[in-house]
Parts: structure tokens; C-alpha cells; sequence
């Protein structure tokens, strides 16, 4: 019997023909976008809502490679200089404290009878709703930016990692204890080893939500970053700008998420070996 | 002697003395009343039905759940939450997925030292642990992860990192259940032959009678079914049916006396004893024919009032 390659339960697109299928909607949607660019700048050849190729890449290296005449910066790697440090501070404080907190609310049972419904109460509160909170409370400067991404994330990684910790079998922690292991060695010597690839693997999922809330208060008040450069040339409707902006965030994440994979896969390699 | 003075011995001389022991979930007794004395390096094997509560009783030893009336003994001394004292090797999870199988066997020591004291005694510790790991011919997987390894090769491993603990009692659940035939027989033969080298204590919960019969120096069985004077209807928890002596005390035996008759009819008689839900005996009657078994069934206990009103804990 010959296997399909297309079709049917069980088709297998491999080689070449997998990575075209792989490209297929891709180009699809450049095509579509050329099409309809072409015939509005057909019509009205300073149409500035889609702009043609070649004139979002004059925009892109303008803004990568001339330096802006009030700031003298070039803007587009002094945006995501600026973003990404509000980026990695907020996650970055997110992942740790929401390490140390679901942990030990997952290990040791006071702490959790203690914090379970506080956790849950804050966790269920739209974080975006807190920008206002936060404007007032910390100004208008990084504080209340990589506030927004740290309360944005906390909360999902604590619940996460307490999950995770209360689903690894009591077994083992009767075991370490018959091995002479203390409360604390069972929480950091144990414990905490075997859950630091889960917290890699829940940041990088957290990290979506993440960028939503950096743009997010970047287009509120900022005086630079990705967001805030979105924001501003909007009133332009230079989409000329905005397009490569966004296709840049989207390539910045999916570094980002890629890296994170891969070092799940170096530093850790007994944690996919496990579930296969 | 009575009663009484038996039980008072056995209380102080005994390495594990077990007494009037219940365990409760919700409205649901699993243990009823259970007396069980363990001498210093007996290898005791503890069968009966599925649900019986066989590893229920393990874990109350072990002290990963404590009894809901009723004490638990190690040289007269009661016992707490899990201690080195004694080891335990599960049918799954006994391995770390995030250390390799050394990292395993040497993580007692590890745990001893502080972190900095780690670097200075380093050599000393991965030898011995690579003593152990040849002990259970497993050197030449020192580095994989448990997860690079097979079932029989994880409970090798599993089984000196316990041993490296050098406990007092060796408790075991179901270790090699869910083993194939082949890896089960030479892990058998291989835990007898480490039993007879080092004269520990093991208590080694199975469902599989043959292997209980095999193994142990003493085999005890749990079951539900049996019957008292209590209204027959009453839900009951399982007790201790049979507590029997068995083959030589002193050394391994080969697996060629599972085929003798005197092997097959031992094992048939206490699969009727425990495992038969139609063959109910009296609890008078059970055979308890080991010479440190004891009966704490007086009068009032046979009739259903219980000596300790279970509370929550101890």
C-alpha cells in the first residue's frame, strides 16, 4: 500500500514536501498582502495603509540605521533595548518569586492553608485593571511597567509550579525523608531541582502574556520602547513602521521562546527523557 | 506466662512491635486491629488480597501516614514521620528522575554534608556509592538517568540507594510487580542472597502469594474475609489471617522449591486462608502458628469493642 501524503489519518508529509506545506500559508499571506497592496497603491499611490515591500524596508532601515534628529538614538534598537530590560525584569522577578512562592505553599501545608484563597483572590484580578494603581502608586517611570509584567506573570507561575510540586508523588518525599533529608532539603535539595525546567517551560508560556502587558503600558506613557514607538506613529498612520514593528516583536518572542527550549533540552536533559 | 507478659516482651525486644493498630479512611476500615511483632533480621513477607490494606500497613511502618489508633514500636521506642531508620524501596518513584543512578545511591551521604563539605568529600562518597552499584551490578550505568533505564534496572539501583542508608528495618512495596518473569526470578534470588549477606530486617509487602512463600522467613497474610462475633454484615477491616514460619531461616534458597509439594500445598493452603472471599474463618482460628505471633483477641475484642477509640492522629 502506498502512504498517502496529504491526506487521511495516515498521511506522512515528510522532506521537502513537509516544508513546503510549512511555508504554504505563509506565502499565501504575503501574496494575499501584495495583491491588495498593489491595487490600493494602484488607485492612490500615497495610500499609507498597506504599503508595498520596498517601502516598509526603507522604513525599517531608517530606523535601524539613521540616528533620530531629536534623540540622535536609532530608534529601533533603542526601543527594544528599552523594552526587552522591562521585559526580562518583570518576568524575570515573576519567575523568582513565583518559584519561591508556589514551592513552599505547595510543601509545606501552614503556608498553603494560609495562602491558597489569598493567591487565588489576587491571581483572578485582571492585572491591566492595576495600571491606573500603578501609574498612581509608582509614577509614570520603568517601576510601574515592570510592575504590570511582574503582577501579570506572578500569579500564573505560583499556581503553575504549586500544582506541579503537589502532583510529584508523596512517594518521593517520604523517601528523601528516609534518606535523612531535612524540611528544607526536601523543599530546595529535592524539590526544587526536579521543578526548575517546569519554571522554564511555564515562564516562556507566561511570556505572551508578558509582551501584551509591555505594549500594553508602554502605549500608554513611555518615552521609548516598542510599544510606545507603535503607539506614537499610529497618529501617523505610518504602517510603513508599524508592520516591521510588529513582525519584529513576533520574531523577538519566538527567539525568546526558542531559547528558553533550548535550554530546557541542555540543562535538563532527564525532563523530556521522562515524558517520552 | 499470659497474655499480658508475652506482649510486654515482645513490646521491648522486638525491632518492630506493631499493637492494636487501626486505620480509618472516611467510614471505611482498612486495618483492624492488628498485632504484629518483628524480630532483628527476619525476612517477613506480608500478602493478601488487592485492597487488603497490605501497603496501607507499610506506610504506617514507614510513618508516611500515621495509624488512627493503636502504636507502632521500633525497640520499644513509638515512631514518628519518616526517619533513615527505616529504608524503603516503592514499585515506582524510589528514583530521583533528576539525578543520575551514583547521584541516586549517594544522595544519603549527600544530604548529610552541607553543600561547601561536599567538594572535600567527594572521592570517598562516589566510591562507596560505586561499591554499591556494583554490589547490585549496576557500575557500568552510573551515569544514566532512571528514565534511560529498564524496570529491573531501576529497582537494582533503587535497592542501594536504600542499602547505602544501612537501616534498621529495609521495608519494600510490591518492588518487583511490575517486573517480567525472568528480571522478577534473578531479583528475587539476588534479594535473598543480599539478605543472607547483610542478616538485615526486610518487610516486603507483594500481592503474588508464590513469591511470599519464596522469599520470606516468615510470611504474614492480611484479609477482609474472615468472620468474628460482630454482626455479620458489619463492614470489617482486614487482620492478620496467617503469620507463619518458613524454610531456613539462616540462608538464600534456590528457586527450585517453588516446584516441590510441599511448596505448592503451603501456598495453596494460605491462598484459601487469605484470598478465598467464601472461605470465612473464625478469628479464633487463624493460623498463627509463628513462635512470636500473639493474640490480643480477648473476649470483648472478638465481640467488636474496640480497646482504642480511633481519633484523628495517634
Amino acid at each position: 500500500m502506498k502512504t498517502p501524503k496529504l491526506f487521511g489519518l495516515h498521511a506522512k508529509p515528510g522532506g521537502w514536501f513537509g516544508f513546503f506545506l510549512a511555508s504554504l500559508p505563509f506565502l499565501l499571506l504575503i501574496i494575499v498582502y501584495m495583491i491588495a497592496s498593489d491595487a490600493r497603491l494602484a488607485i492612490n499611490p500615497n495610500d499609507k495603509v498597506l504599503p508595498s515591500f520596498s517601502h516598509m524596508a526603507d522604513a525599517i532601515v531608517r530606523m535601524a540605521t539613521k540616528p533620530d534628529r531629536r534623540s540622535g538614538d536609532l530608534l529601533l534598537w533603542s526601543d527594544t533595548f528599552a523594552s526587552l530590560r522591562r521585559l526580562f525584569i518583570g518576568v524575570g522577578a515573576g519567575a523568582l518569586v513565583g518559584l519561591m512562592v508556589g514551592l513552599n505553599t505547595a510543601i509545606f501545608p501552614g503556608l498553603r492553608a494560609m495562602s491558597r484563597s489569598f493567591l487565588t483572590f489576587l491571581s483572578i484580578i485582571p492585572p491591566l485593571t492595576l495600571l491606573p494603581i500603578l501609574f498612581i502608586a509608582f509614577g509614570v517611570g520603568e517601576t510601574a511597567k515592570v510592575m504590570l509584567i511582574f503582577i501579570g506573570t506572578v500569579f500564573v507561575i505560583s499556581r503553575d509550579l504549586h500544582l506541579y510540586v503537589l502532583q510529584l508523588p508523596k512517594e518521593q518525599i517520604t523517601k528523601a525523608l528516609t534518606l535523612g533529608a531535612s524540611d528544607l532539603a526536601v523543599t530546595y535539595r529535592i524539590v526544587l531541582p526536579q521543578i526548575m525546567p517546569r519554571l522554564i517551560e511555564t515562564t516562556r508560556l507566561t511570556l505572551g502574556g508578558a509582551w501584551l502587558f509591555l505594549i500594553a503600558a508602554e502605549m500608554i506613557s513611555a518615552t521609548e520602547g516598542l510599544g510606545y514607538r507603535i503607539g506614537l506613529v499610529r497618529r501617523y498612520l505610518a504602517m510603513d513602521v508599524i508592520i516591521p514593528y510588529v513582525l519584529w516583536i513576533t520574531l523577538l518572542g519566538f527567539l525568546l521562546d526558542w531559547l528558553l527550549r533550548l535550554a530546557v533540552a541542555r540543562l535538563y536533559p532527564w525532563y523530556r527523557t521522562g515524558k517520552e | 506466662m499470659n497474655g499480658e507478659q508475652i506482649r510486654d516482651g515482645l513490646r521491648k525486644s522486638s525491632l518492630l512491635h506493631i499493637e492494636d493498630v487501626y486505620k480509618r479512611y472516611g467510614s471505611k476500615t482498612i486495618l483492624d486491629d492488628i498485632d504484629l511483632s518483628v524480630a532483628s533480621g527476619e525476612f517477613v513477607t506480608l500478602v493478601g488480597p488487592s485492597g487488603c490494606g497490605k501497603s496501607t500497613l507499610l506506610r504506617l511502618v514507614i510513618g508516611q501516614e500515621a495509624p488512627c489508633g493503636g502504636s507502632i514500636l521500633m525497640e520499644g521506642e513509638p515512631l514518628g514521620p519518616p526517619t533513615p531508620e527505616r529504608g524503603v524501596v516503592y514499585q515506582n518513584y524510589s528514583l530521583f528522575p533528576h539525578l543520575t543512578s551514583i547521584e541516586n545511591v549517594t544522595l544519603s551521604r549527600r544530604l548529610a554534608l552541607q553543600p561547601w563539605q561536599w567538594h572535600s568529600r567527594k572521592k570517598t562518597i562516589l566510591e562507596e556509592g560505586m561499591h554499591y552499584l556494583e554490589k547490585v551490578s549496576m557500575a557500568d550505568h552510573a551515569q544514566k538517568f532512571p528514565a534511560q533505564l529498564s524496570g529491573g534496572q531501576r529497582q537494582r539501583v533503587a535497592i542501594a540507594q536504600a542499602l547505602i542508608q544501612k537501616s534498621r528495618i529495609l521495608c519494600m512495596d510490591e518492588p518487583f510487580s511490575a517486573l517480567d518473569p525472568g528480571t522478577r526470578e534473578s531479583l528475587q534470588m539476588f534479594l535473598l542472597e543480599l539478605w543472607e549477606e547483610t542478616k538485615m530486617t526486610f518487610f516486603f509487602v507483594t500481592h503474588d502469594l508464590e513469591e511470599a512463600v519464596y522469599l520470606g522467613t516468615r510470611l504474614i497474610a492480611l484479609s477482609q474475609y474472615y468472620t468474628d462475633d460482630r454482626n455479620p454484615e458489619a463492614p470489617r477491616g482486614a487482620k492478620i489471617v496467617v503469620d507463619r514460619k518458613f524454610g531456613p531461616s539462616d540462608h538464600a534458597v534456590s528457586p527450585s522449591v517453588k516446584s516441590t509439594a510441599e511448596f505448592a500445598s503451603a501456598v495453596q493452603e494460605i491462598r484459601k486462608q487469605a484470598f478465598d472471599p467464601h472461605y470465612l474463618q473464625h478469628v479464633t482460628s487463624f493460623d498463627l502458628s509463628h513462635p512470636m505471633s500473639w493474640v490480643t483477641h480477648n473476649a470483648g475484642e472478638v465481640a467488636g469493642e474496640q480497646p482504642v477509640q480511633p481519633g484523628p492522629g495517634r
